[in-house]
């Protein structure tokens, strides 16, 4: 068993949602489940997920996308906002949390920080706070204005949520559809500079300075944006930040066939970013590791390539992908995957552990020895959107439970 | 050869072979009907996405000289216009039975992506910025033809290299062949990193002309000036412009090369244009005993020439 307090051998048993024991050796009452050589984990949580519902049902749904979460280890996605319509009202925000109700994980909602995620004017983020909505973004975009962000930090800082940032100058990426540098040169597609993201990462470090209202960085794939982040949180302010497992484990040379499904944004950059980032999240930099999972259909993606929607499938892979790239202790791991991204959406007592007695039971059982073959054919997602079909990885997902309910064991999915 | 898609593909033998072949082509189009059975009974269709009437032209009087059938997809009066994906348009015209498909778009990539998805052989005939295959064999073999071989031949291609397939291609063409090729534009029309390109780069066209033996220029599109890259055509001419003062400092007998249509006055003077040393039209007469071949060595698995 491996949480935050650290790592020891018990047996787990579970009653009503709730963790009633955990000691040396329980004998069985009622259901068992084999972990044998397996880690116990507090239940994952995934601060990034695009469930796509309402509006684009076609490449997920809240029920598909939560069991591709829960496959994957997860007991809690917050689903972001850039459905259609977007999540930027209290009644969107009561759809999709009424959704999730039926869903295999705890699905929470990222709010809009502006109407339509068109950054003019701000969201009504009390009315969706009311409703237990505790991180905003205008994902897929960033709010350009910083007049409007430096507000809404203010606004934010009283309600007591805190705003995640996409960042990405528009001005300076627009047109581009993936890493400006050696590969977009040689393959003719028009490039988006590190650059782009790195001003607006710089910006709002400087709003969190002006403000003192939290900022979370969405996906960083820079290694100047994981500098900014480092020399912030030495300076004290209260920022934290995520990355990606595509952005620590892809280069911008993956896109040289043309293949779609390595178009994503921010786009894959170079191999000194990627090293970057895995040195961002080994010293604690990158507080949480978050899929970005966004899937899209096979008939979006087999567009030209400066015309497919950027985005790739994460929940499946995060786990396995982090416990073979990363060269970290499990607990670490752990730690960003469930924990430090539950204290982020403000799920920690609910999510995240620890596995003891008196706490929810949302766990994650896995063999971080085992080794399987991504196969896209056989993904829970709706979409196939994988850019590691065929990729052998280290670790494996055996049962989840998800408010004292086994949603999967033995690796199947049990609705 | 399965399919033409990047000069990268070739390599110096493969375009050795491709130049070869054309020689015996050029010596059809001399005939007084200049056409041979070789490719009877193939059928070969051409797929602009983007209107390119010169190319495709070219492209289909290569198939005819060859007695393939040519199927012309016009993308402007198709099923394109009511939404019809590129993947579906591909697979219905596969069904019709094709061997070869010419394709342009102004997508990068564009071809690459057809190739997975039929089986016929593909023609790269221009893919956004990033090739022009048959561009840059065309322009090889009339260098060669003019100046025998390409083997250290001092090339310069002037003008707006970022958006340039054109560029591309010839740049690793060029390379391929020998030749020593030199990029002059303004620092806003290049790639954003030239690395891994075989070539040098320069901002003095005036210090390289004369030593060159091919000034190449490009076409400078009127679209650029609203992108903030160029101030104005006339800064861009007064700088990188081939004027009649320039063309005047090259070397006797260098060439004077463009891909077409040309802007006269802005990257070429009418009166350079029209000079004796300007092999513009040899490269469009050239281009289509090009094209034969590249179609010849594609489909015409064990025909002879004739």
């Amino acid at each position: 068993m491996v949480d935050a307090t650290g790592t020891r051998r018990a047996d787990v048993a579970v009653r009503d949602g709730v963790i009633i024991e955990v000691t040396d050796s329980i004998e069985a009452q009622g259901r068992e489940f084999d972990a044998t050589g397996c880690v116990v984990a507090p239940g994952l949580v995934d601060l990034h997920t695009h469930l796509r519902e309402p509006g684009r049902e076609e490449a997920e749904t809240v029920e598909t996308g939560s069991r591709a979460a829960a496959l994957g280890g997860y007991t809690a996605v917050v689903a972001m906002p850039n459905t259609e319509p977007a999540i930027d009202s209290a009644a969107v925000v009561r759809q999709v949390l009424e959704l999730g109700r039926k869903a295999l994980v705890d699905v929470r909602v990222a709010g809009a920080i502006t109407v339509g995620r068109a950054g003019q004017q701000l969201a009504p983020l009390g009315e969706m706070a009311d409703l237990g909505v505790r991180l905003f973004t205008d994902d897929g975009a960033g709010v350009q204005d910083a007049r409007l962000m430096r507000r809404a930090l203010e606004y934010a800082r009283g309600l007591g949520v805190v705003l995640a940032q996409h960042c990405e100058d528009e001005s300076l990426a627009a047109g581009g559809h993936m890493h400006e540098g050696e590969w977009s040169s040689r393959l003719g597609i028009p490039g988006i500079p590190s650059e782009a993201e790195e001003l607006m990462v710089a910006r709002d470090v400087a709003l969190c300075r002006l403000t003192g209202a939290p900022v979370h960085f969405l996906h960083l794939s820079t290694a100047v944006s994981v500098d900014l982040v480092r020399e912030a949180k030495a300076a004290g302010l209260p920022v934290t930040a995520e990355a990606a497992p595509h952005h620590f484990t892809l280069t911008h040379e993956s896109v040289s066939a043309y293949d779609t499904r390595f178009k994503v944004n921010p786009p894959l950059r170079t191999r000194a970013d990627v090293a970057a980032v895995k040195v961002g999240l080994a010293d604690g930099t990158i507080d949480a590791i978050a899929t970005d999972h966004a899937p899209h259909s096979q008939e979006a993606k087999e567009a030209p390539f400066d015309q497919a929607p950027p985005g790739m499938l994460g929940l499946e892979t995060a786990l396995a992908l982090a416990l073979t790239e990363l060269e970290l202790p499990v607990q670490q791991v752990l730690a960003l995957l469930s924990w430090q991204p539950a204290r982020i959406a403000g799920l920690q007592g609910e999510h995240g552990g620890p596995v003891a007695a008196g706490h929810p039971a949302n766990l994650c059982v896995f063999d971080a020895d085992e080794t399987w073959t991504v196969d896209r054919a056989q993904l829970a997602s709706r979409s196939r959107n994988t850019p590691f079909d065929g990729r052998a990885l280290r670790g494996r997902v055996r049962h989840t439970i998800s408010g004292g309910e086994a949603v999967v064991v033995d690796g199947v999915a049990q609705r | 050869m399965k399919h033409l898609l990047s000069m990268a593909d070739l390599g110096a033998d493969g375009i050795e072979e491709i130049l070869r072949v054309t020689d015996s082509f050029v010596e059809v189009t001399a005939r007084d009907i200049p056409r041979v059975p070789a490719l009877r009974g193939k059928t070969i269709v051409s797929l602009f996405y983007e209107e390119s009437t010169r190319t495709r032209l070219s492209f289909e009087t290569a198939a005819r000289r060859l007695s393939a059938d040519v199927m012309t997809f016009s993308v402007g009066s198709s099923s394109v216009q009511k939404g019809e994906s590129l993947k579906d348009t591909v697979e219905t015209i596969q069904a019709m039975g094709m061997d070869a498909v010419v394709v342009r778009h102004a997508s990068a990539g564009v071809p690459w992506q057809v190739s997975q998805w039929v089986d016929a052989s593909v023609v790269n005939a221009g893919d956004g910025w990033h090739e022009h295959p048959t561009q840059a064999l065309l322009d090889a073999y009339t260098i060669r033809e003019r100046l025998g071989s390409l083997e250290g031949r001092r090339i310069a291609i002037v003008g707006d290299i970022k958006h340039s397939r054109v560029a591309r291609s010839n740049v690793l063409g060029f390379h391929a062949l020998g030749a020593e090729v030199t990029l002059v534009a303004p620092p806003t029309l290049l790639p954003p990193s030239l690395e891994g390109w075989p070539c040098e780069v320069t901002t003095d066209l005036d210090a390289l002309l004369p030593k060159l033996d091919v000034i190449y220029v490009l076409r400078m599109q009127r679209e650029r000036m609203t992108e903030a890259v160029l101030p104005s055509l006339r800064e861009y001419t007064s700088r990188y412009g081939l004027t009649a003062r320039r063309a005047a400092n090259l070397p006797d007998g260098a060439l004077v090369m463009h891909p077409g249509p040309m802007n006269r006055g802005v990257e070429i003077a009418a009166e350079v244009a029209d000079a004796p040393g300007t092999v513009i039209t040899r490269q469009v007469a050239n281009g289509v005993a090009v094209r034969m071949a590249v179609l010849f060595l594609l489909l015409g698995s064990g025909a002879s020439i004739v």
